[in-house]
């Protein structure tokens, strides 16, 4: 990922963004908090809209996994292939995901690294749980999300969750943490 | 128990019992899993003298171990003593294996090396008898670097037992430009709470993606090709796009091959168009001029029209030659299986070639895969499904009648969509389950 990393802190050093209210460590929370709430309430378009276009959605398989390119990740969507995977979280035919999941988030813990003018990583902690067809899961574990401010808007160039259970045996996973 | 069993399975049909019943399910560890060829792991996993990986044979924990002198043992993973587990990390380098609640200390062959206390035990312990050693797997054999062992301390060579499926696994060998492959880039673990059979009954399913696979095939068709990729997606949608293929493909160009004790492949299953391996791909251009560097036009042009897609070995193997994929099925319960997924790197192959190997493992073998969640959740469905006494037999049924022989000892479907490799797997399974004494049931007359 070095080349998506690079083009990300050009997007910063560039400053070919106007100069807004810097990204806060209140503004990042709240805009996590509000990130989790739609995904718990199945509103993934919108979810995909937070995106950058040419952003990276990855869930390792591995405790510090150092790339998704080398080593296979229980999810990798570069912005096309995550296109994909909302567009058919909508379909009817989405067998795994009948019946739906409900699921309940916690974000907390939120800390604000590697900030630049119109950018930063939040990391943060999550516990999620997904009820369906008379089982619960917790999941849960460590977040990183590379927001950037484009206009008055914040939005994900790149985001990893690096889950506590990556290398147990798992059931499909198919709502997004 | 014997008698009974030859009933479960008939022409076209077995009951749904065998994948039900925990009396059953013992069974089948102690006879098809205590028996047959296991496969237990792959030599790159051990490259040195010292280096072990923790494996099973049903549900016994195993470990496959180079020992000092660069033998590959496979000893069951217990203590002698109390029998406690010795090994507990998944892999690993090491001179010798500890017990770490009484100091047991085995060499990397399993003998026993020292024990404290010894003055304490009675005048009969001998540390150099086997009873003091980690137990031995009694047969281990490798074909081409693929590690089988089998409980049985004899019956046929690991090479009889593959009989046709050696050129399958050849295939995964000769596609390397160097002639070597290693195992890299992880595992996936799934898991789902249904029978293991269930697993390999799929993987040579050609009927089902249409079908099952609904969801990601029509929201990879809708994709626009303008959104940006780093060539990652690109990889999985073109598959995903390529599970869509009509039924006609199937019936058309597909074939489905069986051989004896219950192996199988889907077979011609690539259209060079299509797929990631595409002859109009740069990249693949680019690997096929390294292969035909190293093995001539000639080789390299047998070696690409080998057309394997899955290619199940009988009772815990499945692979595929093509994007380097092996999984390894593990049975838990009658109504758990667990399945760790393998990716390879072709030696001598450009680089890009095994990120796509990736790429193509996340998106087939991925547990946060568009496509495997389905597949995952058919498993689950079928193992509900099978657990209600409703109905007692399941059909097997499709393409009986048109069966033929193959050319090399098997029988192959008129087309991909038989259920043949069904029905070739269930009377493996009644050959070991009842010791050939039910030769005259079959699901495949």
């Amino acid at each position: 990922m070095p080349g998506r990393r690079r083009a990300v802190a050009a997007l910063g050093r560039a400053g070919r963004l106007p100069a807004q209210p810097g990204l806060d460590p209140r503004r990042c929370e709240q805009f996590l908090l509000h990130e989790a709430r739609l995904l718990d309430e199945g509103k993934f378009d919108d979810w995909l809209a937070l995106f950058t276009l040419d952003a990276w959605y990855w869930v390792p398989s591995e405790p510090d996994q150092a790339d998704p390119v080398e080593t296979v990740s229980l999810i990798y969507d570069d912005r096309r292939l995550l296109e994909t995977r909302v567009r058919r979280l909508a379909s009817p035919r989405m067998y795994s995901q009948e019946p739906r999941s409900r699921t309940s988030r916690i974000i907390a813990n939120s800390t604000l690294e590697d900030v630049e003018r119109n950018s930063c990583t939040v990391r943060s902690k999550f516990v999620m749980i997904e009820y369906r067809r008379e089982q619960q899961r917790i999941f849960g574990g460590t977040t990183l999300h590379r927001l950037v401010q484009e206009g008055s808007r914040i939005l994900i160039a790149w985001k990893r969750v690096d889950l506590v259970n990556c290398d147990a045996p798992l059931d499909g996973i198919t709502v997004p943490f | 128990m014997q008698q009974d069993l030859s009933h479960f399975i008939q022409p076209g049909r077995v009951h749904r019992q065998i994948y039900t019943d925990p009396a059953i399910f013992e069974l089948e560890l102690e006879r098809i899993f205590g028996a047959a060829w296991i496969y237990v792991g792959h030599e790159s996993q051990v490259k040195n003298p010292g280096d072990y990986f923790r494996s099973f044979i049903g549900r016994k924990s195993v470990v496959l171990v180079r020992d000092a002198e660069g033998e590959i043992r496979v000893i069951h993973n217990q203590c002698a003593h109390r029998g406690s587990l010795v090994v507990a990390d998944d892999k690993g380098n090491t001179d010798e294996f500890q017990c770490c609640y009484h100091g047991w200390t085995y060499h990397l062959d399993g003998r026993l090396k020292a024990v404290p206390l010894q003055h304490g035990y009675p005048c009969d312990f001998d540390p150099k008898n086997s009873k003091t050693a980690m137990v031995k797997v009694p047969r281990v054999q490798s074909y081409r670097g693929f590690v089988f062992a089998s409980e049985a301390p004899d019956g046929p060579s690991l090479e009889e037992f593959l009989g046709h499926m050696t050129t399958s696994l050849d295939d995964m060998v000769d596609r390397a430009p160097e002639g070597e492959i290693e195992i890299a880039g992880g595992v996936f673990k799934h898991a789902y709470d249904a029978n293991w059979k269930l697993y390999l009954e799929n993987l040579c399913d050609a009927a089902h993606p249409w079908f099952t696979h609904r969801s990601s095939i029509d929201a990879a068709q809708q994709q626009s090709d303008d959104v940006f990729s780093d060539g990652s997606g690109e990889i999985a949608i073109r598959q995903m796009r390529q599970n869509g293929a009509p039924y006609s493909f199937w019936e058309s160009q597909v074939g489905i091959w069986t051989y004896p004790n219950g192996h199988s492949y889907l077979g011609d299953y690539h259209d060079d168009a299509k797929l990631v391996a595409a002859l109009k791909d740069p990249l693949f251009r680019e690997y096929i001029a390294a292969l035909e560097k190293k093995k001539g036009k000639r080789e390299a042009r047998r070696v690409l029209e080998v057309r394997r897609w899955n290619s199940n070995v009988y009772p815990n193997l499945s692979f595929m030659s093509q994007f380097q994929q092996l999984r390894v099925v593990h049975p838990i319960a009658v109504d758990r299986t667990v399945v760790y997924t393998y990716n390879f790197r072709l030696k001598g192959a450009p680089e890009q070639m095994f990120r796509n190997t990736i790429s193509f493992a996340n998106t087939v073998n991925g547990t946060g895969s568009l496509v495997l969640t389905d597949d995952l959740e058919i498993y689950n469905r079928i193992g509900m499904g099978l657990s209600s006494a409703g109905a007692e037999w399941i059909e097997i049924g499709r393409g009986l009648q048109s069966d033929g022989p193959d050319t090399h000892g098997g029988r192959r479907g008129q087309n991909s969509t038989s259920e043949i490799y069904i029905r070739n797997m269930l009377d493996a399974w009644l050959a070991y389950m009842t010791g050939g004494q039910a030769k005259n049931m079959r699901a495949a007359f």
